[in-house]
């Protein structure tokens, strides 16, 4: 099937489904509709939620330093005094949530955590945002063999399970820091994105604002830059709405595998659960449960959105 | 390729295979309920004690280890001409009923055990002993040499290499054994219990072709005697090694020259997670498990499970490498590092239980202790204050620290990181933390390449001898403390290790000891941090060992 | 179809012998490496160099390349730094674990979704439909590695209910013949056997099938729900058809194929989170080899040849999962 005859067919359909994706933004196009896709998204509760959640996650990460008691990294005395390696002091007026392995207080870890987590989520996806656009633009602009040779690498990579490829990528990093796991978590939507914004300016080419405005004898310089790119947004957008969730976790797994962020000082939900929280579960399950909840809580807010702005596109919908 | 008006796909198909599974799933559930009962009953007299350990064995050919996993099934298996007594560091007789050293040091004499047989029935004797000791001298190949981690240590090299400390053993009479060296080694008589030189059966080793080990791709393979057919005179013998299961089966010896093993089988089970080792044991699957999460130790023992300590046999030490920072030459500087840091917090916070403050490299039952060192009590001010005598306000320091690790004196290595890191900045040290995975990068950045300033690092002894301790850090120029100036500090040591008469060379110890402290101080002493057994109450007889060389024989299951 | 799949193979040579030399070289200039790894603190410089001269890091890479290549071809990917055995033991004896573990999953995934999504679909916006989608939509939000935990925490500890880890109980004496335990034992006829390595297999199928259930439960609702929506259904309700007859000849049979795909996709991500589900439960299959190759002391023998397998593994089941849709539906062709 599929024309390609690929290396990959298993990338085949997620190509697909990012093919679609694109195709459908694409037919979107034009401010009516997507104005149109806009109030059906507000009529739809799931994205409501979604967004609420959202909302709150972006005021508690942004302002952190205002709602948190503490500084997240600073050991207090009146924790360590009480602290050993099998016991941790508990609420206290001072610290709400008690004391973190290392007498920190672990509820500004927790709000500090917010800032942290989206840190890690908007980097990883924004790198491979910004990668992927950058290549989806040339596959799409230039064509031909570096269009064939951008398609082919991306669809190797879509072949691999992403928590796989960033797994693979951090073993095989020289260094490893806060940044070998963003980039690690990045690069594995660089295809996505790349194929997303190629299918994006593909499909609009033949589309009838497209047609309309070269009629017009608009130049195609300001062809794909006030008409195509807009459009193509929308489903970055879509896209990048649903990577952050995904982000999020495999970060959080590989902080769990002993391959994320090796700085403990950092108060990241994924590095909060997958070292403290599991090592310390028996200890104190709080250490585990309130990232774990903050985390599925925060990819769900995403999810929710994503998959509501995506159904929200979907021209099937639009009655 | 067509498939024409077939019908492809059977929705009730899939879902009958889905019913199908969690019927069949329900009924394993009860088949296990019902084999559960008859498990518990099985241990009568004898029985099997399943210990659960923390890695995979490499092979079971003493002289090719170096790791305790792989140790801990050979020493069930072999026995070496001297051991320790059960519990200490202490040496008594092995194999051998006594040994002699001549007043040169140089000549060992070894009164062997009479009526002591191989596993393969052939005797232990004195040409049996020298035959090991032979092959170990005359190992060939790189590849092989390469692996005798502690033979290259302790005698200094193989056949033909001017370092070789070996000269000969010759079998005096069926009984007697004599070792001669080329010079004095202060590690004997001590290292002669390492596991790594226990003695092996000649015939087996022939028979097997044990020397052979050979290099595939970018590791080795060894022979069939050390895989299928370890033989040695221990306890136990081997029974098979299902990797699969990651399981090794040892078999009670019916012919031990001592007292016979209590327990009719050992099985060593790998679990690598510690925290389903402790589950393993709650589920009663295991009899006993080491290295405990440190958290866990209280609550295990709350719950009416047995948790051995080991006398403490280690050390953790925050190095210090001068090369890079002149600053750091200064030894009012490395003074103000120790009294910056806060140790006794450490301990108390993050210390596994029975950890104690270290003020020197060696723990207190070793020889060479010196119990009035200087302690450098915890002062940001005095560190601050000898910082501005050195001009050395505002120091900025990289600080190495390994990820993907856990020894048994640094059970969470970033946490220790994080808190002495802390500790320097409030004395106004600027810290720059570098993280490396233990195998990816850390050993060599550290150790081969000294990039670092500081670093943490430490050592669980071998055997009882101040030469094993502070000898292997600062007896000699490393890379890892760029301090090949101290040259006072090397043969300090050095002459120390070279005395014979065990009092002298206690009196020298310590005050290699007192020097190190006060006059030296090349890194800072950090904390000995017991590693710990835990075992369900019905394990008797299991004795902990600082040297972590517990044997299995002397345990046995009660109801 | 002979053609293609001849096709497939000599692109998959190709692509592996690039892998393979881009890894080689890539390991080759990372940090630590085999050397480091193979001795412990108490090397001296002396071993240090015999080591080094022993694997031959003292030639020319590119004599080292040669011997690498060789010994591939030849089927022979050197010894596992850290057991000191051949990869290709350890691989082939981690296979059937990971195997034995994703099928169960498969099974439970696709036994369990494929019917949870009809219903689903056939109650549209009432109580069941609204709490499966709720159910899975926290099913993927949820780091797998933790539902793991809580899970063996409240069946293993709290209630000694299933076995904590491993595949079989300790000291079981079972016969190995295809590394397939639970088959082992129909095989072997040791019934109790095969029976306890599948009440072993239960925990770790449920958490590793928990990410393609929700998916596969999403996939399916909707994919009925489309059908449903299709004229032909329609035409079919309208004429009065039996509701089993639509429901057989049209709904299922047309909204299977995007599951069937998912069902593909899903196969492969299974590795993924085999890697989390198999350290949790002490599994000793493939996601416990790539995790301990990497961090559990670098070994790169395995995590070559794992790069390797991983490689021939998807572009297999891509392959497969082409052919099986060709025959589903009859429409599609193998190019």
């Amino acid at each position: 099937m599929s024309g390609s005859g690929g290396i990959a067919t298993l990338g085949d359909h997620k190509r697909r489904r990012i093919d679609e994706l694109a195709a459908r933004t694409a037919e979107a196009g034009g401010v009516s509709l997507i104005r149109d896709a806009g109030r059906r998204l507000l009529r739809n509760p799931a994205a409501i939620v979604g967004a609420t959640i959202i909302l709150l996650f972006l005021v508690v990460a942004i302002f952190a330093p205002l709602v948190a008691p503490h500084d997240p990294v600073q050991r207090f005395p009146e924790l360590t005094k009480d602290l050993t390696v099998d016991s941790m002091p508990g609420p206290t007026a001072g610290h709400p949530l008690g004391s973190d392995p290392l007498g920190r207080d672990f509820a500004s870890r927790m709000i500090y955590g917010a800032r942290q987590t989206l840190f890690v989520g908007v980097l990883a996806t924004l790198i491979g945002l910004l990668f992927g656009v950058l290549l989806g633009a040339i596959a799409g602009a230039v064509g031909g063999w570096v269009d064939v040779l951008i398609m082919r690498i991306t669809d190797v990579m879509l072949a691999l399970p992403s928590l796989l490829l960033a797994i693979t990528l951090v073993a095989l990093a020289s260094e490893s820091t806060q940044w070998t796991v963003i980039v690690a978590v990045a690069v594995v939507n660089v295809p996505i994105f790349a194929r997303l914004l190629r299918g994006s300016m593909l499909a609009q080419r033949e589309s009838d604002h497209v047609l309309a405005a070269r009629a017009l004898g608009v130049k195609q310089g300001d062809i794909v830059r006030r008409h195509m790119l807009p459009n193509s947004l929308t489903a970055v957008i879509v896209q990048a709405t649903l990577t952050f969730a995904v982000a999020i976790l495999d970060a959080a797994a590989l902080s769990f595998l002993g391959l994320g962020d090796p700085d403990i000082n950092r108060a990241e939900w994924g590095l909060m659960l997958g070292v403290d929280g599991v090592r310390y579960l028996e200890v104190r399950p709080e250490l585990a449960y309130y990232p774990a909840l903050a985390i599925i809580v925060v990819a769900l807010g995403f999810t929710l959105l994503g998959e509501s702005m995506r159904e929200a596109l979907d021209p099937k919908n639009r009655r | 390729m067509r498939a024409p008006g077939r019908p492809a796909f059977r929705f009730r198909a899939v879902i009958a295979a889905g019913v199908v599974a969690a019927m069949t799933i329900g009924a394993a559930g009860c088949a296990e309920s019902d084999r559960g009962t008859g498990d518990d009953e099985g241990n009568a007299a004898g029985g099997t004690f399943v210990f659960a350990g923390a890695g995979d064995p490499k092979n079971f050919d003493p002289i090719f280890n170096d790791d305790g996993e792989s140790f801990r099934p050979i020493r069930q298996m072999y026995d070496t001409l001297v051991t320790h007594k059960p519990g200490t560091a202490e040496l008594e007789g092995g194999l051998a009923e006594s040994w002699t050293n001549d007043p040169t040091g140089k000549v060992w004499t070894f009164k062997l055990r009479q009526g002591v047989k191989f596993h393969d029935g052939t005797a232990l004797d004195a040409a049996a002993v020298c035959a090991n000791f032979d092959r170990w001298y005359n190992m060939k190949g790189e590849a092989a040499q390469s692996q005798m981690i502690y033979y290259a240590d302790v005698f200094g090299g193989f056949a033909g290499s001017p370092d070789a400390v070996y000269d000969n053993c010759k079998a005096q009479d069926a009984s007697t054994a004599v070792l001669t060296l080329k010079k004095y080694k202060g590690a004997f008589p001590g290292a002669f219990a390492l596991t790594a030189f226990s003695i092996a059966s000649p015939a087996a080793m022939k028979q097997y072709d044990a020397d052979t080990v050979t290099q595939n791709g970018d590791s080795f393979s060894y022979s069939a005697f050390a895989n299928e057919h370890p033989t040695g005179t221990g306890p136990f013998t081997f029974g098979g090694w299902n990797k699969a299961t990651g399981e090794i089966t040892l078999a009670k010896n019916p012919d031990y020259w001592d007292e016979k093993a209590k327990v009719d089988k050992v099985i060593i089970k790998v679990i690598k997670d510690e925290n389903t080792r402790k589950q393993e044991l709650r589920a009663g699957t295991v009899q006993a498990i080491d290295f405990p999460a440190p958290a866990d130790r209280k609550a295990l023992a709350d719950e009416g499970y047995a948790v051995l300590e080991r006398p403490a046999f280690n050390i953790l030490y925050l190095g210090i490498n001068q090369k890079n920072n002149p600053k750091l030459k200064d030894l009012r500087v490395r003074q103000a590092i120790a009294y910056a840091l806060n140790r006794p917090q450490l301990v108390q916070t993050k210390g596994p239980g029975g950890s104690v403050v270290a003020d020197q490299f060696l723990p207190e039952t070793v020889l060479g202790y010196a119990p009035d060192v200087q302690k450098y009590e915890y002062s940001v001010d005095k560190a601050k204050q000898l910082l501005s005598e050195a001009g050395a306000t505002g120091l900025t320091l990289n600080f190495y620290y390994p990820t993907e690790v856990s020894r048994p004196y640094m059970p969470n290595p970033q946490e220790i990181f994080t808190v002495l890191a802390n500790d320097l900045q409030a004395a106004g040290i600027k810290v720059t933390g570098v993280p490396r995975p233990w195998n990816g990068g850390f050993k060599d950045d550290v150790q081969q390449f000294g990039k670092q300033d500081l670093h943490i690092l430490g050592w669980t002894g071998d055997y009882n001898d101040p030469g094993n301790f502070v000898g292997t850090f600062f007896g000699r120029p490393k890379v890892e403390f760029g301090a090949d100036a101290m040259t006072e500090m090397f043969d300090a040591i050095g002459k120390a290790d070279a005395t014979v008469e065990p009092e002298a060379k206690r009196t020298a110890f310590e005050q290699v000891n007192r020097d190190l402290a006060a006059k030296w101080l090349p890194a800072v002493p950090i904390w000995h941090a017991p590693p710990a057994i835990v075992t369900t109450k019905n394990v008797q007889g299991l004795v902990p060992s600082p040297l972590t060389a517990e044997e299995f024989d002397t345990v046995s299951l009660t109801k | 179809m002979v053609r293609v799949v001849s096709r497939r193979l000599v692109q998959l040579g190709v692509t592996l012998i690039a892998l393979m030399t881009l890894v080689f070289f890539w390991l080759r200039s990372l940090p630590g490496g085999p050397v480091d790894a193979l001795l412990g603190e108490r090397a001296t410089p002396q071993t240090r160099e015999l080591l080094i001269q022993a694997l031959g890091y003292d030639q020319p890479i590119w004599v080292q390349y040669g011997r690498f290549l060789k010994n591939v071809v030849t089927g022979n990917f050197g010894n596992s730094i850290r057991t000191g055995e051949p990869v290709t033991d350890v691989i082939s004896r981690a296979f059937p674990a990971t195997v034995e573990l994703a099928v169960a999953a498969i099974i439970i995934a696709v036994g369990l979704g494929i019917p949870l999504g009809y219903l689903a679909a056939r109650h549209r916006g009432r109580l069941l439909d609204n709490a499966t989608i709720i159910v899975t939509l926290i099913g993927i939000s949820i780091p797998i590695f933790f539902l793991g935990y809580l899970l063996k925490d409240w069946l293993t500890q709290d209630i000694h209910f299933f076995p904590p880890s491993g595949r079989i109980s300790t000291g079981t004496d079972n016969t190995d013949v295809t590394g397939f335990f639970v088959l082992d034992g129909l095989l072997t006829r040791e019934f109790d056997a095969s029976a306890d390595a599948l009440w072993h297999l239960v925990l770790p199928a449920v958490t590793l099938a928990t990410i393609p259930l929700a998916i596969i439960v999403r996939i399916t609702r909707a994919s009925v729900l489309d059908v449903l929506d299709e004229d032909y259904v329609r035409t079919a309700d309208a004429k009065g058809l039996r509701d089993a007859t639509i429901r057989k000849r049209h709904v299922l049979r047309n909204a299977m194929l995007p599951v069937v795909t998912t069902v593909g996709l899903q196969t492969g991500a299974l590795l993924a989170g085999a890697v989390l589900t198999e350290k949790v439960y002490n599994w000793g299959g493939l996601g416990t080899l790539i995790t301990d190759s990497i961090s559990g002391g670098r070994d790169y023998p395995v995590l070559q040849a794992l790069i390797l397998l991983a490689a021939v593994v998807f572009i297999v089941v891509n392959l497969l999962v082409d052919l099986s849709y060709a025959v589903i539906d009859p429409r599609v062709r193998v190019q």
